[in-house]
């Protein structure tokens, strides 16, 4: 369903992920039929509202569900090996190694009662069995020193409430790369940090990515960063993937009513307003039969399809996968949100 | 460091001599000792010329005074039943046993619910905790002092296996500590348990699986160091509870230690005797909570002991 040309190419691949929260009234469906694959080296920008799902993805992937979530069916395959067939032992060998994860809030992402050289050095030697501590150490610096801590070997010694936010995270950000992972995921990397030193991070992300090489899964709302950062972007709504696509054809001319009211929310220079889209994401228990955007659709008034089916991604000619019934009614009137709001 | 143990030391002694000043006043409320002292027989002229002997006609104040001067001596009095020893000898002379009783007993109940709480997550087993909750909580809603008495009923009189009173040796530890030890136990469990429950949800130990880190390793290098800040204030205080004397164990067992002692002054209005004892009560609690202030210090970096 997917281009097929680029198979040899794919490094992460998620099929039908559908992820559930067991409840005692029975399961209720969190990430819905969720597809997408990620190509060696490239960057993926997973944009979305809170609790539309994107974070939850990720997690599956590298195993880390929270207590009562489920992986109810699909599958998700790192270099052709599917992770969910894995026992835990085999996953642990992916974790750190093949997969680096970054998370939202450095501020508690480091156990307080270790010194933050300790914590990093485990990561190195948890996947370099033979390696002392000295070896460790040394490592450890030089992954500082890459991400522009300075003095590491005197930081290191340090807990992790002396370190500033942007310094934690960068120490994140070493510790996600310390065994040069084929993947890096980064949950909103940069949210939990002041403005003014969320660009230095980000920078210092991107280029340590490239310095390894590895492809990277970005998952944030900031559209921005997914201009600046990523190649491609898939849009997630309400636990469902919306569109997907190049990020230059998304940002042109979006397939799907909801990237296009994300894309006008942002404020430019030639808008006086931001767009607001009228109403509020449904929460998963609640989320309508049909299209879960569909209340929200100026395209969906008053039809009784996008009520009923649910839509499935589909090419456009626009060139992105857009998961509505009525797209071309959308790439055909360019005015349209401009015109209902 | 040094400035804290002092500014503590001070506050220590400020605080056993308001706990010796109060057990002065209350005891000496609780009327004088005389009539205790002498036969059934004896007449109110007999009992005044006692007290006044003793020196309990004196005024209050000018008692408290005396009392006061001889403890920045050291000098605590003599029970008036046996005046050749020193109250506070009476005393030390029986914190041995009080304090061998209540280390072992703290630490086997202790690293019994660490045993438990750790096994229950690990094993992410719902079926251990109930089990561990239960039961400790079965055997807690038994009072000591019953359990005591069951436990010499099958361990020495049916089994013959154990010495049921007194200290005759190593083997009469088993029956009092076992006692004191499972009675704690579902305490511990359940504060660590839930500090545990806690732990597992913060961001950190996600950190420490996104490394590649095995469950057993997070639980018990990551989680459980957190988890023993919330317990160590509660474990400090029963510690304290016990080293001052577990009363009714040690009644039970007829246990050679100060709480025996106290509560047999208490019945005799021996006030030298209280006053030594409630010295010892007030001492291990200052002193153990210094000593829970300290590791907080040595356990969490973010804590500056000021």
């Amino acid at each position: 369903m997917f281009d097929k040309s680029a198979d040899d190419g794919v490094l992460l691949r998620v099929k039908n992920l559908v992820i559930v929260s067991e409840g005692p009234d029975g399961d209720v469906v969190i990430v819905d039929d969720v597809s997408f694959e990620v190509r060696l080296g490239e960057v993926l920008c997973i944009v979305g509202e809170s609790g539309s799902g994107k974070s939850l993805t990720m997690l599956a992937v590298m195993g880390l569900l929270p207590a009562g979530l489920r992986v109810d069916s699909g599958s998700i395959e790192l270099r052709g090996r599917d992770l969910l067939k894995l026992s835990e032992n085999e996953l642990r060998a992916v974790r750190g190694r093949e997969i680096g994860m970054i998370f939202q809030d450095p501020m508690t992402s480091m156990n307080p009662l270790r010194r933050v050289g300790s914590q990093l050095a485990e990561a190195v030697r948890l996947h370099q069995r033979g390696l002392s501590r000295r070896d460790a150490l040394a490592r450890v610096y030089e992954l500082l020193r890459s991400v522009g801590v300075p003095q590491p070997e005197t930081r290191a010694k340090a807990f992790p409430h002396q370190w500033s936010g942007g310094m934690r995270q960068r120490a994140m950000i070493a510790m996600a790369t310390a065994n040069d992972p084929v993947l890096l995921i980064a949950d909103e990397p940069t949210t939990a940090l002041d403005v003014t030193i969320q660009s230095q991070v980000m920078d210092s992300l991107a280029s340590t990515r490239e310095k390894i090489g590895s492809a990277m899964v970005l998952i944030t709302h900031d559209l921005g960063l997914a201009a600046e950062n990523a190649s491609r972007i898939a849009i997630m709504y309400s636990g469902r993937l919306v569109e997907t696509g190049d990020v230059a054809d998304v940002f042109r001319q979006p397939g799907h009513a909801y990237t296009k009211g994300l894309l006008a929310s942002v404020l430019t220079g030639s808008r006086e307003r931001a767009y607001a889209i009228p109403g509020s994401p449904p929460s998963p228990r609640d989320r309508p039969g049909g299209c879960a955007f569909a209340p929200r659709c100026p395209l969906a008034q008053g039809r009784t399809r996008c009520q009923e089916e649910v839509p499935v991604l589909r090419p456009l000619a626009n060139g992105t996968l857009a998961a509505c019934h009525f797209a071309e009614e959308l790439l055909a009137n360019e005015s349209m949100l401009e015109l209902s709001s | 460091m040094l400035k804290f143990l002092i500014r503590r030391l001070v506050q220590a002694a400020a605080t056993v001599l308001c706990v010796l000043t109060i057990a002065f006043f209350l005891g000496r409320a609780s009327g004088k000792p005389g009539a205790l002292l002498l036969t059934d027989g004896a007449t109110a002229e007999q009992i005044d010329q006692l007290n006044e002997t003793l020196g309990f006609n004196r005024p209050l104040l000018a008692q408290y005074v005396d009392f006061a001067l001889g403890v920045f001596r050291g000098d605590f009095g003599s029970s008036y039943r046996n005046p050749s020893i020193p109250a506070i000898e009476l005393v030390a002379e029986r914190l041995p046993a009080t304090v061998s009783l209540a280390l072992t007993s703290f630490v086997i109940g202790v690293v019994l619910a660490l045993a438990a709480a750790l096994s229950i997550h690990v094993f992410r087993s719902r079926k251990l905790r109930a089990l561990f909750i239960w039961g400790g909580s079965l055997r807690q809603s038994v009072p000591d002092f019953f359990f005591g008495v069951l436990a010499v009923l099958v361990f020495s009189v049916v089994l013959g296996a154990l010495p049921s009173l007194g200290f005759t040796g190593p083997a009469s530890y088993v029956l009092p500590v076992m006692t004191i030890a499972t009675g704690q136990f579902v305490l511990y469990v359940r504060l660590l348990d839930s500090a545990l429950t806690e732990q597992s949800s913060q961001d950190y130990v996600r950190t420490a699986y996104a490394r590649g880190k095995s469950h057993g390793a997070v639980v018990a290098t990551e989680m459980l160091p957190n988890a023993l800040l919330p317990v160590m204030t509660m474990a400090g205080l029963n510690l304290a509870g016990l080293l001052g004397g577990a009363v009714i164990v040690e009644q039970v067992f007829a246990w050679p230690g100060v709480g025996e002692v106290l509560i047999n002054a208490v019945s005799q209005r021996d006030f030298a005797i209280v006053q030594a004892g409630l010295l010892v009560v007030a001492l291990m609690f200052v002193v153990v909570n210094i000593v829970v202030d300290v590791l907080y210090s040595v356990l969490d970096p973010r804590v500056r002991l000021s």
